[in-house]
């Protein structure tokens, strides 16, 4: 298995304040890991650092290529697909026109509306709201609209931000569901951050434990989940 | 009844005019938050490249055609050279950037084509449209360029994937990002099509107010009325807005006594401030909420 | 999260200049306030009055940076104030026989009472609408002078011829330097009360206003008081200038006060620097010097030499002359 992401020594800054210190890790290709970490121990912070959403410094290289100096939307173009906080959802379009804003960077124009139809199989709650306002759907239904725009990408890796936020425990679960079987059949690469720890420790093989912008602790999601130690101070179940 | 019907319909000619300055100053607005004050005179220098042409010999349509790719060129310079590089400017630096264009502008036609006013020809002729007395083809005209030009930008952003992008830049900057939209791009690419929109109602209003360097001052006043009356997010509620506002204007200088020529612009001005106190989202805009 | 609602982050108004920054030394201030008392002893009658008007324009320069220096607020109404400020002068001099230094209170009340009165509305705006609001107000005006309802005291499109004032005490100096004289003082007395305004529980209220709205109404702050109280403070002081400019020009008539005039307003606060009340007077110069500098240049191109110059100030110099003063200050500190 080869190496998809690289993050060594990165220190990221809101204005004066620096958010992240050194932070090292990297993802396989094709694997699920996730970043645990209490509020603001800087693990959205390093998902919007990888695409270069805020000041940073240290190295990122993303399939051997540096991402140092890019702007978000090329670091986007390069495969990279970002759920953000809160979904980004384009509260005020269509349904349909959020998938297709999804694939807006893709050069294969022909092949968009097959994958719109994909995306419809995987979450068919949104085929029958295709035509209603995205500000419409339930937050649940948002949250599966914002992983199929960013699946409309074809994203070689995809980046998710506690995308079980504000939702009710079923949705989550067929949610995590979905997530599983896209990255078994469609092979994208996932890393999850959550505050939702033992959920995502069941979907990803890797972890990292992060803690006021460090990287405290890392193994496989078993290993993790085992140790109760860890389990008590940092995830908190 | 007569007089009522001709002073609604010359309203609705002369508010096609102020709903394509509407819609220029909407467009900006979506892409930048900013109120354009400078677009009248960006209309009125377009305007005046096009009576050039047309003195080198261009017939109306091939100066208009050519005018409109000029003007959106210009507008893409104009941004990139003066304006991208204040994106995180205050506004107050905005506004002042926007003064200093206007007195560019505005000095630069002066100085080139100097300020006697001059004829600008209509293409559709002055007499009686349809043979009524009630609207000339001229202004049967105006509504119908504008018209056109409605369904086609609507068609544009509604159907086109650079259209989605806009309107996604406009809307969330950020998740368009994400989504790989060169957001910069975008808002370059409004100011492009905000200048030759602007030059479009310069091009037809010239005929009416007659061609020289302040001949849009009123003009973009009435356009900036009925921006914020259709709300300024909402590039439909702009053309509403710009016809209400024409017609508005007509039945007030005919039939309120003592208004006449004199206090039209003032009560078009009372106007956006009646609108802005009392509904500052206009007929259509959405709520902006802020956060601390 | 609701649907129609759209949540922003807009960025301030102005960028907040601290408490301090917003005047000068002692020294600073001596040597200007010096430089001021002697020159006219030395230059012809007409500079002299060039001079009074850079110092009536760096009055309504000044309570232009109040308004926004200090509660955020900007205005591009401006010159409607003045105008208001200018007629009540002409008015009450003319038609009434009243003095002329009886004007200036008269003119700061009735303005304080518009510009509070307009600072209603105003309330609810801000940024862009705001601009567009008080823009609205400044290309208004002339037209409501000229209104025939008023034109038996306006004097309509003729407007108003006002004598001018003689030195008092039998002074021997001529007109034009006693009200440059006059002028100063009234501009040190409105200097000096706009900066104790500012240092004062008022001041440090409304400038908590301009850095963060929401959170000052949250500190307990009245935000509507202070806001329309910052108009009228603005619309006062700007209402003195306009009575003062009104008696050195010795005439008003409409077409003085049009958008232009609020314009140059506005950008003589730009490049004096927002908020920093000194800056005033350099912004004054600008407007009133710099056209005259443009015409020599090219007669007709000054407009676009103006907007170049504008231009070059908020690419090189976003601070305007606050930027340029503080350099110098720190090459001076480090020699």
């Amino acid at each position: 298995m080869s190496t998809m992401l690289t993050i060594k020594d990165l220190r990221a800054y809101y204005g004066q304040v620096q958010a992240l210190h050194g932070l090292e890790f990297s993802l396989n290709e094709g694997s699920v890991t996730t970043l645990l970490g209490a509020n603001g121990a800087g693990k959205t912070t390093t998902l919007r650092a990888i695409c270069n959403m805020i000041r940073s410094t240290g190295n990122i290289e993303f399939e051997g290529k540096p991402l140092t100096g890019m702007s978000t939307e090329n670091v986007v173009r390069l495969g990279i697909a970002h759920v953000p906080q809160g979904r980004g959802t384009f509260t005020n379009m269509t349904v349909e026109e959020n998938l297709q804003l999804g694939a807006i960077s893709r050069k294969d124009v022909k092949n968009i509306p097959d994958d719109i139809e994909r995306m419809y199989a995987h979450f068919p709650v949104l085929k029958q709201r295709h035509t209603q306002q995205a500000g419409t759907l339930s937050g649940g239904e948002q949250q599966m609209l914002a992983v199929a725009r960013a699946l409309m990408l074809r994203p070689r890796l995809m980046l998710l931000d506690e995308p079980s936020f504000g939702l009710a425990p079923l949705i989550v679960r067929d949610l995590f569901g979905i997530l599983a079987k896209i990255n078994r059949e469609d092979r994208v690469t996932i890393l999850v951050v959550e505050q939702n720890a033992q959920l995502a420790l069941e979907l990803a093989e890797t972890a990292y434990v992060i803690e006021t912008g460090r990287i405290v602790m890392s193994g496989t999601a078993k290993e993790i989940a085992d140790n109760e130690d860890i389990r008590k101070s940092y995830l908190g179940y | 009844m007569e007089l009522f019907t001709n002073q609604v319909l010359a309203g609705i000619a002369t508010g096609a005019i102020y709903a394509c300055m509407a819609l220029a100053v909407v467009m900006i607005y979506q892409a930048i938050d900013h109120l354009n004050f400078a677009q009248g005179e960006m209309a009125m220098f377009s305007t005046f490249i096009a009576w050039q042409l047309m003195q080198w010999g261009l017939g109306f349509w091939p100066a208009f055609l050519l005018t409109l790719a000029i003007s959106f060129a210009g507008g893409i310079i104009i941004e990139r050279a003066l304006f991208k590089p204040l994106t995180n400017a205050p506004v107050l630096v905005h506004v002042a950037g926007f003064i200093a264009l206007f007195a560019i502008l505005n000095s630069v036609a002066g100085l080139t084509w100097d300020f006697t006013i001059k004829q600008f020809p209509s293409p559709f002729g002055s007499s009686g449209f349809l043979g009524s007395q009630l609207i000339s083809t001229h202004q049967a005209g105006m509504i119908g360029v504008v018209l056109v030009l409605l369904l086609l930008l609507f068609a544009f952003f509604r159907f086109t994937r650079v259209g989605l992008a806009m309107r996604a830049a406009a809307s969330l900057p950020e998740s368009a990002r994400l989504v790989g939209i060169n957001t910069s791009w975008m808002i370059a690419l409004g100011w492009g099509m905000a200048s030759a929109i602007g030059a479009i109602g310069g091009m037809l209003i010239a005929p009416v107010v007659f061609l020289e360097p302040n001949m849009m001052g009123g003009v973009l006043l009435y356009g900036f009325a009925a921006a914020v009356l259709g709300g300024l997010t909402s590039p439909f509620g702009a053309v509403v807005g710009g016809f209400l506002v024409g017609v508005f204007e007509n039945l007030v200088g005919t039939y309120i006594p003592g208004v006449g020529n004199e206090l039209k612009l003032p009560i078009a001005l009372a106007l956006i401030i009646v609108v802005l106190v009392i509904k500052p989202s206009g007929l259509f805009g959405r709520k902006i909420v802020q956060r601390v | 999260m609701s649907t129609v609602q759209e949540s922003v982050t807009q960025p301030a108004a102005v960028v907040a200049p601290s408490k301090k920054s917003m005047t000068i030394g002692t020294t600073a201030t001596l040597v200007v306030l010096a430089l001021l008392l002697i020159t006219p002893l030395f230059v012809k009658n007409f500079f002299i009055f060039q001079m009074t008007m850079v110092l009536i324009y760096a009055i309504a320069i000044l309570s232009l940076n109040l308004l926004t220096g200090g509660s955020g607020q900007f205005s591009l109404g401006q010159s409607a104030f003045y105008a208001v400020g200018a007629y009540t002068a002409g008015i009450l001099m003319e038609h009434f026989g009243v003095n002329y230094v009886l004007t200036l209170p008269a003119a700061a009340l009735v303005c304080f009472i518009f510009g509070f009165l307009f600072g209603f509305p105003a309330l609810r705006l801000s940024g862009v609408y705001l601009a567009l609001a008080t823009f609205s107000l400044a290309v208004a005006m002339p037209q409501l002078l000229k209104l025939g309802v008023f034109e038996h005291w306006t004097g309509g499109v003729q407007g108003l011829v006002i004598t001018k004032p003689d030195a008092p005490f039998g002074l021997k100096m001529s007109q034009d330097m006693w009200l440059y004289y006059f002028t100063l003082f009234i501009s040190v007395v409105i200097y000096i009360l706009a900066v104790n305004l500012l240092r004062s529980r008022s001041g440090r209220a409304m400038m908590a206003i301009r850095d963060n709205q929401i959170a000052a109404s949250a500190m307990g702050i009245d935000l509507p008081l202070y806001k329309t109280l910052a108009f009228g403070i603005s619309a006062a002081f700007t209402g003195i200038a306009g009575a003062l400019g009104a008696i050195v020009v010795q005439f008003v008539a409409p077409d003085s006060f049009t958008i232009q005039l609020a314009v140059a307003i506005f950008l003589g606060m730009v490049v004096g620097g927002v908020g920093w009340l000194p800056g005033s007077l350099v912004g004054a110069a600008f407007i009133v010097f710099v056209p005259n500098v443009a015409e020599h240049i090219s007669k007709g191109l000054s407009g676009a030499v103006f907007g170049v110059l504008l231009f070059a100030v908020i690419f090189l110099v976003p601070h305007g002359a606050q930027t340029i003063f503080g350099l110098s200050l720190r090459v001076r500190k480090k020699q």
